[in-house]
C-alpha cells in the first residue's frame, strides 16, 4: 500500500498535535511520562487515523480491531489520540491523573471507553493480545489485534511465553508494534559508568530474538508515517504467523532538549520547557509544510 | 457410606456439559490437562479446549482477553500455580478490569498426590479473598463442584474456584442448587458451631457425629463461597450456639477462619477457634497421614471443639 503523500502530511501533523496536546496534558497535571509517548506519537497517529477499523461512535463494536497498549504508561499519549479521534472531548485531558477521572495514570478500561485492555504492570499486554486474536478465530470474527510493546518491557518474561504461545497458534490476525526508541526509565550503564546520560539499549538483536520465536519481523522507521503504515498492510497480509513490526524511533523524539535522555522517560515539565518543546515542534511542522508546498 | 466422587472428574465432565450448552465456554489449559481432568474436554471438544503451556503468567493473560471479546474462559491448573505463580496477573488484567474468567484452581490443600509443599498453597484463600472484585468459591464435594460451576459459568466477573484431587463422600443432597454467597447449614446444633469450608467440611460432619456421641450438638455451617460471605448465616450460627470452630484445609491466617472471625467481631463477638493449618507448609505422604500430622483428622476437629467449649 503506497499512502498518499498528502495523507501522510496530515498523519505526520496528527502525530505532532499528539506531541502537543501530551506536553501541556503532562504539563497540567505536573507528573506524566513523556519520552515514550514521543517515540510512539506518529504510530498513535497512524493506527487510529488510517489503520485500526474502529469508530469511535461505537467505542464497544463487537467487529472492531483491538489495541493494547503493553508500554501502559505512555497512557496519555493513547487518551491524546483517543480525543483528537472524537471518543471524547479533548477539554476532558486537563483531567489526566485527577481525582475521579476516567484518565488515570495507566489505561484503565472499566472506566474509559475506547481502552480494550487495562494495562500497566509492564510486559502484560501481548498474552491478551493473543487472548483476542485467538478469541476472534473462536468466535470467527474478522477483526486484527494490534500491541505496543517497549523495548524496556520486553526483558519481562511473560512477553516470550506469549510470543512463543502467538506462534504456536499461528496467529496471523495479531500484530505486536515493538517501539525500539532504545532506552528505558533507568537502564543499564555503558562503560562510562550510572553517572553518565549514556545508557545501553535494552534489548539486542530484537529482530533476531522474535524471529527465533517464529514471528514475521517488519523493520520500519516509526517517525515516518508511510513507511509505517506499508508495514501494517504487510503485516495484515501475513496469515500464518504473527507479526512484529520493529519500529525504529527515537525517545522523545521532536523536542531536542528530550530526544534519547533516559531522564525524559517521566518527568514533570516546567513553564520554560512547555513553551520551548511546543516551540520546537511547531516549527517541525511548519518547515515540513513549505517544503511540501515548494515540492506541489 | 454414600459414593465417591473427585471433583476433577466432576470439573471435566461438567467443562463439557457447559460447552455443549454455552458458545462462548472455553477452557484454557496449563499443560495439567490429565491432571486436572481437562482432557475429557480436550478429546470432546478439541475446538474450546486450549493448550497454552507451561506458562501461567501468559495462560491468566490470555484468559483475560479471550473474555474482553465476550468469550466466557475457564483456567484450569494447580491451586499453587494460580494462586501464586500469575499473581499479578490475575491482579491486574482480571480482578481489576472485572473479566468473566473462571480459575479452577485444581489440588487445593495438602493432598496433592504426593507432590509435596511446592505444589501445595496453604493460603490460596487468603490471597484471593483480598482481591477487590474476585469471587472465591470452595465447593465440599463433586456434586456441589457441579453446581457451583453451572451457576457461576453466567456470573459476571472474577471467581476463583477452589477444587481438591482425590474422590470425596457426597454429603450434599441430591439436586441441591448452588447460590453464591449462601452458606449451607448441613447440621443444627446448640452447643458449638463448626463453621467450614472446601474438604474440610466433610471431616467436620464427621467430628459432629463423634461430638454427638459425647453429648455434644454441633451445629455444621458450610461455606461453600468465602467472598462473598454468608454474614447472616455466621451470625446465626453464633446465636444458636456457645461458639464456633472454623476448619479449613488452609492457613489460619486470613482464610475462612480470618473471614468469619472479621464478621463476628464487627457483628456479634462470640468465643471462637480458627483449626487449620498453623503458618505452616504441607509436605508429600499419604492423605491419611498429611490430615493427622497437621491436624485436620475429624478427631482434630472433634479435640479443639470440647477444648473450644471447655475454654474459660
Amino acid at each position: 500500500m503506497n499512502v498518499d503523500i498528502q495523507d501522510a502530511g496530515r498523519l505526520q501533523h496528527l502525530g505532532n498535535d499528539i506531541r502537543r496536546h501530551t506536553l501541556r496534558a503532562v504539563h497540567h497535571a505536573g507528573a506524566g511520562h513523556i519520552g515514550g509517548v514521543l517515540s510512539a506519537a506518529d504510530m498513535f497517529a497512524a493506527l487510529y487515523f488510517s489503520e485500526l477499523r474502529i469508530d469511535p461512535q461505537r467505542p464497544r463494536w463487537e467487529d472492531r480491531d483491538r489495541f493494547v497498549l503493553s508500554k501502559g504508561h505512555c497512557a496519555i499519549g493513547l487518551y491524546v489520540t483517543l480525543a483528537i479521534r472524537g471518543f471524547f472531548p479533548i477539554a476532558e485531558l486537563d483531567t489526566f491523573d485527577a481525582i475521579d477521572s476516567r484518565l488515570q495514570g495507566h489505561p484503565d478500561m472499566t472506566k474509559l471507553p475506547g481502552l480494550d485492555m487495562s494495562t500497566g504492570s509492564l510486559g502484560q499486554g501481548l498474552s491478551p493480545g493473543v487472548g483476542m486474536a485467538l478469541g476472534a478465530r473462536v468466535l470467527g470474527k474478522d477483526f486484527r489485534t494490534w500491541v505496543m510493546l517497549g523495548d524496556g518491557e520486553i526483558q519481562e518474561g511473560q512477553i516470550w511465553e506469549a510470543a512463543f504461545t502467538g506462534a504456536r497458534y499461528q496467529l496471523g490476525n495479531l500484530t505486536a508494534i515493538l517501539d525500539w526508541n532504545h532506552l528505558q526509565q533507568y537502564g543499564w550503564a555503558t562503560d562510562e559508568g550510572y553517572a553518565k546520560s549514556a545508557r545501553r539499549d535494552p534489548v539486542e538483536s530484537p529482530a533476531a530474538k522474535w524471529e527465533a520465536f517464529g514471528w514475521r519481523v517488519i523493520e520500519c522507521d516509526g517517525h515516518d508515517v508511510a513507511d509505517f503504515l506499508e508495514a501494517c498492510a504487510a503485516a495484515r497480509a501475513t496469515r500464518e504467523w504473527p507479526t512484529l513490526i520493529l519500529a525504529h524511533t527515537i525517545k522523545g523524539k521532536g523536542v531536542s532538549f528530550m530526544e534519547n535522555d533516559f531522564s525524559w522517560h517521566s518527568k514533570p515539565l516546567s513553564d520554560a520547557d512547555l513553551a520551548r518543546a511546543l516551540a520546537e515542534i511547531d516549527a517541525a511542522d511548519n518547515a515540513r509544510r513549505s517544503a511540501r508546498t515548494e515540492a506541489t | 457410606m454414600s459414593s465417591m466422587v473427585a471433583q476433577r472428574d466432576v470439573f471435566g465432565d461438567t467443562m463439557v456439559e457447559l460447552c455443549a450448552r454455552d458458545p462462548r465456554v472455553v477452557l484454557l489449559d496449563g499443560d495439567l490437562a490429565n491432571s486436572t481432568k481437562s482432557d475429557k474436554l480436550a478429546t470432546a471438544r478439541p475446538d474450546r479446549f486450549f493448550m497454552m503451556g507451561i506458562a501461567e503468567q501468559n495462560l491468566a493473560g490470555v484468559a483475560a482477553g479471550m473474555a474482553t471479546v465476550g468469550l466466557k474462559p475457564w483456567i484450569a491448573s494447580f491451586a499453587a500455580f494460580i494462586a501464586t505463580r500469575d499473581l499479578d496477573q490475575i491482579r491486574v488484567v482480571i480482578a481489576q478490569p472485572k473479566l468473566n474468567v473462571r480459575l479452577a484452581a485444581h489440588y487445593s490443600g495438602i493432598l496433592t498426590g504426593y507432590t509435596g509443599k511446592t505444589h501445595q498453597v496453604v493460603n490460596d484463600i487468603a490471597i484471593m479473598r483480598s482481591f477487590p472484585n474476585m469471587v472465591v468459591v470452595a465447593p465440599c464435594d463433586g456434586p456441589e463442584a457441579r453446581a457451583a460451576m453451572l451457576a457461576l459459568n453466567d456470573y459476571d466477573g472474577p471467581v476463583y474456584l477452589r477444587l481438591t484431587r482425590d474422590p470425596l463422600p457426597v454429603v450434599t443432597p441430591q439436586d441441591q442448587q448452588f447460590e453464591l454467597g449462601r452458606g449451607l447449614l448441613l447440621r443444627d446444633g446448640t452447643d458449638i458451631a463448626l463453621v467450614c469450608t472446601g474438604a474440610q467440611t466433610l471431616r467436620a460432619l464427621e467430628a459432629a457425629d463423634v461430638l454427638a456421641g459425647d453429648g455434644i450438638s454441633a451445629r455444621v455451617l458450610h461455606l461453600p463461597t468465602i467472598k462473598p460471605l454468608d454474614e447472616a448465616a455466621i451470625v446465626d450460627a453464633a446465636k444458636a450456639t456457645r461458639c464456633v470452630l472454623t476448619c479449613e484445609e488452609h492457613s489460619i491466617f486470613g482464610g475462612l477462619g480470618g473471614a468469619v472471625a472479621e464478621v463476628l467481631g464487627r457483628r456479634r463477638p462470640t468465643r471462637m477457634d480458627m483449626l487449620g493449618l498453623r503458618d505452616v507448609d504441607g509436605e508429600s505422604g499419604p492423605n491419611d497421614a498429611l490430615i493427622n500430622k497437621y491436624g485436620l483428622s475429624a478427631a482434630h476437629v472433634a479435640q479443639r471443639a470440647r477444648d473450644l467449649l471447655e475454654a474459660r
